[in-house]
């Protein structure tokens, strides 16, 4: 049980898909405008790394290593529909919301790079410790941008409706260019950057 | 006419794949160092979006659409897009070889480009025609290889400059392109 852990923990900070591998950066900054998105995206990828993770390590002693890849890919486009179908069917404006990036997650390389890496080579309860590691550290990645973005951008925090607080200045007079596009980049980059300096991330 | 032209800047320049998309971000980042690969690069997958929108479109509208199973849009596409990019590197390996050579490395990766798989569902969303989903791939593709040559002649001279050490690497990249993506912003006034 305790190497399970060991892939657990990994995926929080020393391989964290999102700062250290630099994998799935598409979704983490399209959808990383509000905390609303950024859960989303993260439920999203949640259950089809997981399924990916699950299924691959079930078969993998009989899938022929020449054509793992296009089998690899088919059972996560599969997975993909399946959620792109759930989340139209019972969260229809987070689908609206995340739009073309819902379908994409199929091409995100945190899904394939862990079915290759991992989940082909190792058995289940690792590869289920992996995939619920992976996620926690793409979602703690996806929290703290949408967080920052979030915050500069629109001056007011508020999760599901809820309100959580408003800053003083900025709720009159937002600084929008944090949730326009380039304002994403400038968060990835400092955050990365304080990250490294900080020491959390090695350089 | 018209609409043709306003498709092809919308998604050259305006909805520029790279920078307001953030599609293909991971050939932006990885590739992106030196300006002859960044290049031959970007022309692979201007190539690649070409015939793979092309395709798409077909099958959208003769296969999916008659026998109502849009829903498996996101199987078939990838698959399309996966075995397409298997045929032209086969193909240009077997009759052009200094070609393969010069962009035949970067075939592969393309596969998994979000880039190539977006514009096709951006094509099918949009519900452009058929000369629409061609204008707009050959836009998207050329706003990429724009994009990315332009951070590759940026990033040339950057590895000399004298970045904070945590700032070296992908975090300097990034905020190059935050620059380049307010840039950007400017040609958001020509439609």
């Amino acid at each position: 049980m305790s190497t399970s852990k060991k892939e657990f923990v990994k995926g929080l900070i020393t391989t964290n898909p999102v700062f250290v591998l630099l994998l799935g950066l598409c979704p983490a900054l399209a959808v990383s405008t509000s905390i609303d998105n950024a859960l989303g995206m993260t439920l999203a990828v949640f259950i089809v790394l997981l399924g990916a993770n699950v299924i691959i390590a079930a078969i993998r002693g009989i899938v022929p290593s020449i054509t793992r890849i296009p089998i690899f890919i088919v059972i996560i486009a599969t997975l993909v529909t399946l959620v792109n179908l759930l989340f139209n069917a019972f969260l229809p404006d987070l689908h609206a919301t995340l739009g073309i990036y819902l379908p994409l997650v199929v091409v995100n390389c945190i899904v394939l790079g862990r079915a290759e890496a991992f989940a082909s080579k190792n058995p289940m309860v690792r590869s289920i410790a992996d995939a619920l590691g992976m996620t926690v550290g793409f979602m703690i990645a996806m929290l703290m941008i949408s967080f920052i973005r979030q915050m500069l951008g629109t001056g007011e925090m508020s999760v599901f409706g809820f309100h959580i607080f408003s800053l003083p200045v900025l709720i009159d007079s937002p600084m929008a260019i944090f949730i326009l596009p380039p304002g994403g980049f400038l968060i990835m980059g400092l955050l990365l950057a304080l990250l490294r300096w900080k020491g959390v991330l090695k350089l | 006419m018209n609409e043709l032209i306003v498709i092809f800047l919308s998604m050259a320049l305006i909805n520029n794949i790279i920078l307001v998309r953030y599609l293909g971000l991971c050939p932006f980042l990885g590739v992106s160092r030196e300006l002859k690969p960044a290049f031959s690069m970007g022309m692979a997958v201007t190539f690649v979006m070409f015939v793979a929108s092309l395709s798409t479109w077909v099958i959208n509208h003769y296969i999916l659409i008659p026998f109502d199973i849009q829903y498996m849009f996101i199987i078939v596409f990838i698959l399309v897009i996966a075995s397409l990019v298997q045929v032209i590197e086969l193909f240009i390996k077997k009759t052009n070889f200094s070609l393969y050579s010069a962009f035949g490395i970067y075939l592969p990766l393309i596969t998994t480009n979000c880039a190539v798989l977006g514009v096709t569902i951006i094509n099918m969303m949009e519900s452009y025609t058929l000369l629409g989903s061609l204008v707009s791939a050959l836009g998207s593709g050329l706003g990429f290889t724009l994009v990315m040559t332009m951070m590759a002649g940026i990033r040339e001279k950057l590895e000399l400059a004298d970045a904070p050490r945590s700032m070296k690497g992908a975090p300097i990249a990034l905020i190059t392109a935050t620059l380049l993506g307010l840039a950007f912003f400017g040609f958001s006034g020509i439609v």
